[in-house]
């Protein structure tokens, strides 16, 4: 990274190719952020069509409208980081800052929906475990719970990397005030740009499965 | 250092479809189209998830490389999806004898 030599690291040969093996490397890590998830996914998956109708009930616990609100808070969010990274590479510094302000406040918001929602579980005894408390179909200690635990499990995984998103979002607001982007060198905006939409696109993919699917009026 | 620089038009083109999709998917679940209410749910969700990563992640602007190696993760999770349904979701289909007795 910029030290006294500038942007440039010592074994690269120019910009460019710094900047390519950033993008290379970032995508690589964003591979093993599929596989993670994918996993998971993959186990909610096998879950869901072995007990369809315990995880229909489950899913009728999920606010749908918090979940929506969400949804479009992080698609917004996804825009003002897109707009960072266009700032960063006209080089507008005042800009990157203000957009990477917003896009921290989005995923704020974010968040405090998300400790609305497990709140709400919380006092409905939905935390699988001794006190799981089930008043529905279905047996609470057999296979419904099992929808809660890949729910909090998913989404929990989810909001940890948006906590990690947000810290690295002021990390840029603090290198962007130091003046250290131009529109030669701004690989650090464009990579945590991947991280946050890679984020956001995991979260597309949770909306429907846990919120919406078996919804019906 | 030449890159290519999405023009904000665009940006916010993506932005209405990807709104635009999420209230389609909403609306949609509200009324039961059977196995379809899936079909759909997955489908959109893929196709915003593309316009993400092809626009956003300047995926569709970027060399060959970048496309092999944003292509291959979501590649192998189909692999690693498609497999082990084929095996979970045909268990009940041939009939296994009573377990041996101890």
């Amino acid at each position: 990274m910029a030290d006294s030599h500038g942007p440039l690291a010592h074994h690269f040969d120019s910009l460019e190719q710094q900047y390519e093996s950033a993008r290379l490397g970032m995508w690589t890590f964003l591979i093993t952020e599929v596989m993670m998830f994918g996993g998971l996914f993959l186990g909610y998956v096998v879950y869901r069509t072995k007990y369809p109708d315990l995880f229909v009930a489950g899913s009728h616990h999920l606010d749908i409208t918090l979940g929506a609100f969400n949804t479009v808070v992080l698609i917004v969010s996804s825009l003002t980081m897109a707009m960072a990274v266009h700032a960063a590479q006209e080089g507008r510094r005042a800009r990157i800052i203000g957009y990477l302000w917003l896009t921290l406040l989005l995923g704020g918001t974010f968040l405090g929906v998300k400790v609305v929602e497990y709140s709400h579980k919380f006092h409905d005894h939905l935390i699988p475990g001794a006190h799981f408390q089930w008043h529905g179909a279905g047996d609470p200690v057999g296979p419904i719970q099992l929808f809660f635990g890949y729910y909090f499990l998913m989404t929990g995984l989810h909001a940890v990397h948006m906590i990690i998103g947000a810290g690295l979002l002021l990390w840029l607001i603090r290198l962007a005030s130091k003046n250290r982007f131009s529109a030669e060198f701004f690989t650090p905006v464009e990579m945590v740009g991947l991280y946050w939409h890679f984020v956001d696109i995991v979260w597309i993919f949770l909306f429907p499965l846990l919120y919406l699917i078996g919804r019906h009026g | 250092m030449k890159h290519h620089i999405v023009p904000v038009r665009l940006y916010l083109g993506i932005f209405g479809a990807l709104m635009v999709l999420t209230a389609i998917t909403v609306t949609v679940s509200f009324y039961d189209l059977g196995f379809l209410n899936t079909f759909v749910a997955i489908t959109i969700a893929v196709c915003k998830a593309t316009l993400v990563i092809l626009y956003f992640m300047h995926v569709r602007y970027s060399n060959k490389l970048i496309w092999v190696f944003a292509g291959a993760g979501f590649v192998w999770l189909v692999i690693l999806i498609a497999f082990t349904l084929s095996d979970t979701m045909t268990r009940a289909w041939i009939p296994l004898p009573p377990p041996l007795p101890m």
